[in-house]
Order: structure tokens, then C-alpha cells, then sequence
């Protein structure tokens, strides 16, 4: 028996001490101060960034002493989390220790008050009445109690020692809950942090790029680029960008539909602050780029007469060169060409069949015709031809009878969607409400108590009016003067 | 009249207030204070006209939007917002030299977005990101939350630089040294510590309030800009450290106890790490077009 009780205080005292250890206004200190100086270094270096980025930035040395502390992505570093955690249990601990004592102040058995506690007091205000305590002490009251939420008025018996003819005294107290307002601040914290943890366990960031006209069902992880199902299906109608006069972006907007079990359940147009929520999910407008082309216009110049003319050509579509040139198709758009170890860029690819007129021209080019080409070798033959959009002058250098070059084209752009889920967030929000509704109470309302004491004087009275709160001292006095100054109009 | 012109006569009016309230500790006449105050008021108006001014031209010009999306835009508000918070403490707690030191900031960061060569006060069109109406919010919270610092940290100076009792003030006057006596009877006409301390931490407390509103209108904000409430861009982060460091100061005060000096110095801590917030951080990469 001896020893289990001696073991059970041991262990208390243990753990007493760990509890100790984790009221400390202290520890807060220390913890913040480490959060905020560490948190400097991610912003200092750049997070997330590839390996031989950091390597030729900061050498090898440095690039294994800082991935050796996961400074690379420190926010989610184990000593970072660690510091987080060592907040919210400083925070639970401290509350329910001070809460216990708060809890007695806030719900006490019986409010009283100490008239000798106001007279101590620095923050008062003295002056003298003429009128009689019986003709005025109800109004004052009645005042009083309009102001507070709890009144009391005490009758205070003469004292011939200290020469003291009675009186009575009013007591009033407002505010006493507002000394909740802390725990609700500090509450708010937790709920922040729990929306954290249950976003990155059950969360996702995911990205899906769209062509328009396309439509997708799953979309990749940030991180490891894996896919996740949507559970239904989107379909991207279109994508628009329009710029201003300056020429920067005026707005990005892709016009999604949202389809499930092969039904189009409805349409919406998203814009970089109004994303698509569904089922949890939420799409956001985050970049878009050229997919390919939807048609192009031509200016096809004749070598021989110096001609130029316009056309429009759809992808696919074949038409015939003018001046009876031949044929020519407009195959793909493609996003890159390589000419001569050269990237030439987004442009059209198309398949050229020139009719020849000029001998030596035919001569000349015969070789690739036997492996280019199948049909009519004596009038005909096929080539592949790539016109660049940047260098229009490009095809020019082929030297053909005709060369190609883009007026302008048709674009088809994919949106490139961030795609969320983040049960964690109702959480953080909830958080961020207490946290403001909390800090509210805490900084601008206080219990305030005050005490007008009316003493019988020669002639007419003295009232002493003093008051005190549990914070904003400054905020009292003024609040003093401001009732002395109205219970004097009375 | 267009707002850059009456911004530009706001930048003179708030530097006469200053000069003024300046002029009335060191000459010790409370009469240039009081004219100060005048001279304050009436910048703050034009400040304001200047503002509203804003808005209206970038309707004409067809872009429509409210003027807080660039360097000078906020800089201009965020003159307003301390001259508006200042004006308020004056009145409420009637002392008038307390302007000393805030009125000057005031008159800075006004001056610095008229005057510095870096700082366009072009109005151009918002960018995509920019368009919704947490901007505003966003904005207006963040600003009253770094007035409040800003004034704190007037009131810190000019708390550090008083001496602290009547003890040293006699030391002085041994030294018989006539500059040193002047100068000391300049700073103790500052008005009581308990007052400085007080209005320290209720312009702590003030900023603290909004600053953390303005992280939260932040976060919501872009939460349904780019679908993350918190990605730890440098900005964001900044703002959390000025965030810490005053939560630290409100517990140093609150729990441990700690006034006047040693709280005056974190107030200054704070406000350095609101100005790396606002002007630093453009130096490092990341998502905000400007403060
Ligand atoms: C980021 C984290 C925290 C924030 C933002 C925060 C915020 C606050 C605020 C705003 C106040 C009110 C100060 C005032 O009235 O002027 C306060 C008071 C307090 N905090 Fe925290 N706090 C945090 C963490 C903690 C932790 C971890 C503890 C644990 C020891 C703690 C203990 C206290 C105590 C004991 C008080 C005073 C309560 C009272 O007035 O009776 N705080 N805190």
C-alpha cells in the first residue's frame, strides 16, 4: 500500500511537472520566437525547388546540410511540425489550467463586493452635492443600473470613530463573461490547426489541363503527379482570354460543364476568383496555354508572278494552289519544330504537292521524290512543309514556287485547372471566426467594476465615484469621468 | 483637379503638420499643437478627397476599381488610414503632443510614394487575381492593422527618449551642462510613461486585431483565388512572423508582467517587421503585386 501510493505520487509529481512545464507562458515565448525566426528561412531560400537548382546555387555542401534539415520544404519539416504541435499542446494545457480558476471568477456563488477594495483604489473621482441622500440616491441607482448589468446598493452605517455620518453605497459590474474571450482566441488556434491536419490527410491539389472541347475525368497530384478520379467527368467548352489596352490580362475564363452518369448536369464559367465547386472539389482557373489550331489563315505568294493571296484553311482540309500550282493540306498544328538543332516554335505542319512546270527544278529535287513519293512521278511530288507563326519568312527559304506563310490563326486553347478538396477548410474557418470574434472581446471589453459611494456630509453629500477593470485601465478612468460627469447632471 | 495633384498638396499639408507638432514640444508651445492638429485634419480631408478622387478617375478611365492595387495607392492609404487612427487617439484621450513622432510617419509614407522615382502613381487596370472584392477588405484590414503598429511605434520612440525619473533629470543639472538640461526638460514634457505605456498597447492590441483580420481576409481570399488558404509565399509568411511578434509582446505583457521600455522595444521589433512586410519582401519572389 506504502509503495503504491508512494509510486502513484511519484508518478503525479512526474507528471505534474510535465503539466508545469506546459503552462508556461514561457514556453509560449520561446516556441513563438522560433516559429517566427525559422519561418524566415523559407522565405529567404526558395521552397520546393528542383536539385541542381540548389546545387548550383549553394553548392553541395551546403545543398546536403540544407536537405539533411528538410529546409528545402520547411514548412512541412518534422522540427517545424514539431513547434506546431508543442503550440497546441501549450495552448491546451495552459487554458484548462487557467480555466479552472477563470471558471470560479466567471460563475462565482454570489457576486460581492469590498467597498474598502474601491476605496483603495487610485481611479476616482470626489465631489460635493447639496441635495439630500434620501431625495436622490434612486435616481443615481436607477442610472447606474442602466449601465451595468448588475447593480447592488448597500446601506453603510455611520461610524462616530473615523467621524463618518453613513451613507450608502452603489456597486455595479459589467462584463464578467468577457474574461472568456481569451480562451476563445486561443481555442480558435486549435481549430486552425486541426483544419490543417485533416486537409493534408484527406485533402488534395491536383492539376488537369483541358483542351477545349475535351473532357476528363481524373486530374494529377502536385506532388507526385499521380491521377485521381474525379468521381465524375468535366468538359472544358471553351477558353477565353482578353487583355487591356496596356496589354496585360484583363481576364481568364473557361467554360466548364459538369457531366456524372453520362448526364450534363449544368454549365458554369470560371474566372481566376470564381472557381467550380462540386462535390467537394473545386476547380480553379490557374493557367491556360495554345492546345493547337482550329483553322489558319494563309498568304501564299507565287514565285513566278509575284502574286500574293489569302486563304483560309481548316486543319485537314485540302485546297488547290492557285495559278494551278498543285495541292496543298494543312496536316497538324504542331508546338515545336526542330530545324538544324533549331526550335523553331509553335506552327502548322502541311504536306505539299507542287505541280512542276520547270524541268531542271524536277531534276533537282528528284531524289527525294523517289522517297517521298508514290503518285504521278512525272508531274508531281509531295513534301512536308512546316511553317513557323514567329518567322514568317521562313518558308520563303525552301524556295519553291509558292511559299507559305501565317496571317493569322485560330487558336485552341487548354485551361489548365488547380483542382482542391479540402475537407479541412469549414475548420480553418470556423477558426478565423472565433479568432476574430475572440480578439474582439479580449482587447475592447473588460469587467469593469465601479462603486459610487454617497457620504452624508455638514451640509449635502459626498460622492465618491471609482471604478476598476480588468484591463484597459486608461479605457476606466476615462469611462469614470464620463459617468461623473452625467450622474452630476442628475 | 486631378488626385495626383491633391495628393501631391496633402504630401505639404501633413509635413507643416509635422513641423508643427514638432515645433511645439521643442519650443514647448502647446498653442502649435493644437494648430497642428488643425493642419492634420486638413490633410487627412485632402487625403481623402484624394483617394475618392482615385476611384472616380479609374472609372472614367474605364478600368473601375477601388485604389488599393499598387505601391502608391497603398502607400497613400496607408497614410490615410494612420493619420485617420492618430486623429482618433488625440481626440479620445486629449493629450496633444503625443503627435510628435506619429504625425511625421504620416507625413512619409506619402511623401515616399510622390517623391521616390520607383513608385508610379499611374492608375492601371487590375490584373485577373486582383478582382474580387476580399481585395478590399483584405487591404483595408492589413492597413488599419499597420496604422496601429505605426502609431505603437511613434509612441515607443518617444517613450524610449524620456527619461525615466526625476533622479536622472537632477544628475543632469549637476553636470551644469546647459544643452543637455534643455533637452532633457524637452523630453519630459512628453506626457506621463503610464499614458505612453497604455496608448502603446492599445495601438498594439488595435493592430494586432486588424492585422490578424487582414491575414484572414488574405487567406480567404485566396482560397478562392488559387484554391489554397495558405501556401506560405513569402508575404504570407512575413505577415505571420509580425503576426507572432506581437502575440509575443501581448503575452510578455500580459503574463510576464513586462511595461514600458522593455515593451516599447518589442513594439519596435514589431513595426521593423511590418515595414519588412510591406517593402522587404518585394525583394524576394513571390505572389503579391505590391504590399
Ligand atoms: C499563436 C498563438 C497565440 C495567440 C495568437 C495568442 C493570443 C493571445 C491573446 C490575443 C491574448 C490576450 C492578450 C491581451 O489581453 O492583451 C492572449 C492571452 C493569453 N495567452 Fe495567448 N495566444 C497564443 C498562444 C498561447 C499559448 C500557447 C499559451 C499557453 C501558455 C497562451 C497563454 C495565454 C495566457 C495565459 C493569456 C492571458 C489570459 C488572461 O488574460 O488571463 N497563449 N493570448
Amino acid at each position: 500500500m506504502t509503495i503504491n501510493s508512494e509510486k502513484l505520487s511519484g508518478n503525479l509529481k512526474s507528471s505534474n511537472s510535465v503539466w508545469k512545464f506546459f503552462t508556461s507562458v514561457k514556453l509560449t515565448v520561446i516556441v513563438l520566437l522560433l516559429l517566427a525566426s525559422t519561418s524566415v528561412i523559407g522565405t529567404i531560400i526558395p521552397q520546393n525547388g528542383t536539385e541542381q537548382f540548389y546545387i548550383s546555387k549553394y553548392g553541395e555542401v551546403f545543398f546536403k546540410l540544407f536537405n539533411a534539415l528538410d529546409i528545402f520544404d520547411m514548412y512541412s519539416a518534422w522540427w517545424f511540425v514539431l513547434l506546431l504541435i508543442l503550440l497546441a499542446i501549450n495552448i491546451i494545457v495552459c487554458s484548462i489550467d487557467k480555466l479552472k480558476t477563470t471558471w470560479k471568477i466567471i460563475f462565482p456563488d454570489k457576486i460581492t463586493f469590498n467597498i474598502e477594495r474601491f476605496r483603495h483604489l487610485k481611479n476616482k473621482e470626489i465631489f460635493e452635492l447639496e441635495h439630500d441622500l434620501e431625495a436622490i440616491e434612486d435616481k443615481y441607482f436607477d442610472f447606474i443600473k442602466k449601465n451595468f448589468r448588475v447593480a447592488i446598493k448597500e446601506k453603510l452605517p455611520a461610524n462616530d470613530d473615523h467621524n463618518y455620518k453613513g451613507g450608502i453605497a452603489i456597486f455595479a459590474e459589467r462584463g464578467r463573461w468577457t474574461r472568456f474571450g481569451v480562451y476563445v482566441v486561443h481555442l480558435s488556434i486549435l481549430f486552425m490547426l486541426a483544419g490543417a491536419v485533416i486537409g493534408s490527410l484527406w485533402g488534395f491539389k491536383a492539376f488537369v489541363a483541358i483542351p477545349e472541347g475535351a473532357t476528363v475525368d481524373s486530374a494529377f497530384l502536385r506532388d507526385n503527379e499521380t491521377a485521381v478520379e474525379l468521381g465524375f467527368k468535366i468538359r472544358c467548352n471553351s477558353f477565353s482570354v482578353t487583355f487591356y489596352d496596356t496589354g496585360q490580362p484583363e481576364e481568364f475564363k473557361s467554360n466548364l460543364t459538369v457531366i456524372e452518369n453520362e448526364k450534363e448536369l449544368f454549365t458554369k464559367d470560371i474566372i481566376v476568383n470564381s472557381p467550380l465547386r462540386y462535390k467537394g472539389l473545386s476547380f480553379y482557373q490557374s493557367s491556360y496555354g495554345v492546345d493547337s489550331a482550329k483553322s489558319a489563315l494563309f498568304k501564299i505568294t507565287s514565285k513566278e508572278s509575284s502574286m500574293t493571296y489569302s486563304q483560309k484553311m481548316e486543319i485537314g482540309q485540302t485546297i488547290d494552289i492557285p495559278e494551278s500550282g498543285g495541292k496543298f493540306t494543312l496536316t497538324e498544328f504542331v508546338h515545336g519544330y526542330n530545324f538544324q538543332g533549331h526550335n523553331l516554335g509553335e506552327g502548322f505542319v502541311g504536306k505539299l504537292i507542287e505541280k512542276h512546270n520547270d524541268k531542271h527544278d524536277k531534276v533537282n529535287t528528284d531524289k527525294q521524290d523517289e522517297v517521298n513519293n508514290s503518285d504521278d512521278k512525272n508531274h508531281t511530288d509531295e513534301q512536308e512543309i512546316y511553317i513557323p507563326i514567329k518567322f514568317p519568312t521562313f518558308d520563303k527559304m525552301r524556295r519553291g514556287a509558292f511559299s507559305f506563310e501565317i496571317e493569322d490563326y485560330d487558336k485552341k486553347y487548354y485551361t489548365g485547372l488547380q483542382v482542391t478538396k479540402d475537407p479541412g477548410v469549414w475548420y480553418v474557418y470556423l477558426g478565423f471566426i472565433f479568432m476574430i470574434i475572440g480578439c474582439w472581446i479580449t482587447f475592447f471589453m473588460s469587467h469593469q467594476t465601479i462603486c459610487v459611494e454617497m457620504i452624508k456630509a455638514d451640509r449635502g453629500l459626498t460622492i465618491i465615484v471609482s471604478g476598476s477593470a480588468n484591463k484597459n485601465s486608461q479605457g476606466m478612468k476615462l469611462k469614470v469621468t464620463n459617468i461623473v460627469s452625467k450622474i452630476k447632471q442628475i | 483637379m486631378n488626385s495626383s495633384i491633391v495628393l501631391s498638396v496633402t504630401t505639404f499639408v501633413y509635413a507643416f503638420a509635422s513641423v508643427l507638432y514638432i515645433g511645439s514640444w521643442t519650443f514647448k508651445k502647446e498653442v502649435m499643437a493644437k494648430a497642428g492638429f488643425f493642419i492634420l485634419t486638413a490633410g487627412f480631408t485632402g487625403n481623402t478627397m484624394g483617394i475618392i478622387l482615385r476611384w472616380i478617375e479609374s472609372y472614367k478611365m474605364g478600368y473601375g476599381h477601388a485604389p488599393f492595387s499598387n505601391m502608391y495607392e497603398s502607400l497613400v492609404f496607408f497614410s490615410w488610414t494612420a493619420a485617420a487612427l492618430y486623429i482618433f487617439v488625440e481626440l479620445k484621450y486629449r493629450e496633444r503632443i503625443i503627435g510628435v513622432f506619429a504625425t511625421p510617419l504620416i507625413f512619409l509614407a506619402i511623401a515616399y510614394a510622390s517623391l521616390s522615382p520607383s513608385i508610379s502613381d499611374k492608375i492601371t487596370p487590375l490584373i485577373p487575381a486582383l478582382k474580387s472584392n476580399w481585395l478590399i477588405a483584405h487591404v483595408i484590414t492589413c492597413f488599419l492593422g499597420y496604422a496601429g503598429f505605426a502609431v505603437a511605434f511613434g509612441f515607443s520612440i518617444m517613450y524610449l527618449i524620456k527619461p525615466n525619473d526625476s533622479g536622472k533629470g537632477l544628475q543632469i543639472s549637476d553636470n551644469n551642462n546647459k544643452t543637455e538640461t534643455h533637452l532633457h526638460s524637452l523630453f519630459s514634457k512628453l506626457p506621463s510613461l503610464d499614458l505612453m505605456d497604455e496608448l502603446i498597447h492599445q495601438m498594439v492590441m488595435f493592430g494586432f486585431l486588424f492585422l490578424t483580420i487582414g491575414i484572414i481576409t488574405g487567406s480567404v481570399w485566396a482560397n478562392s483565388a488559387w484554391g489554397t488558404y495558405w501556401s506560405w509565399d513569402p508575404k504570407e509568411t512575413w505577415s505571420l512572423i509580425t503576426w507572432f511578434v506581437y502575440a509575443i509582446l501581448l503575452h510578455l505583457r500580459m503574463m510576464r508582467g513586462w511595461h514600458g521600455r522593455r515593451i516599447a522595444w518589442v513594439s519596435i521589433v514589431g513595426f521593423m517587421a511590418v515595414l519588412f512586410t510591406y517593402f522587404g519582401v518585394n525583394l524576394l519572389p513571390g505572389l503579391h503585386s505590391y504590399a
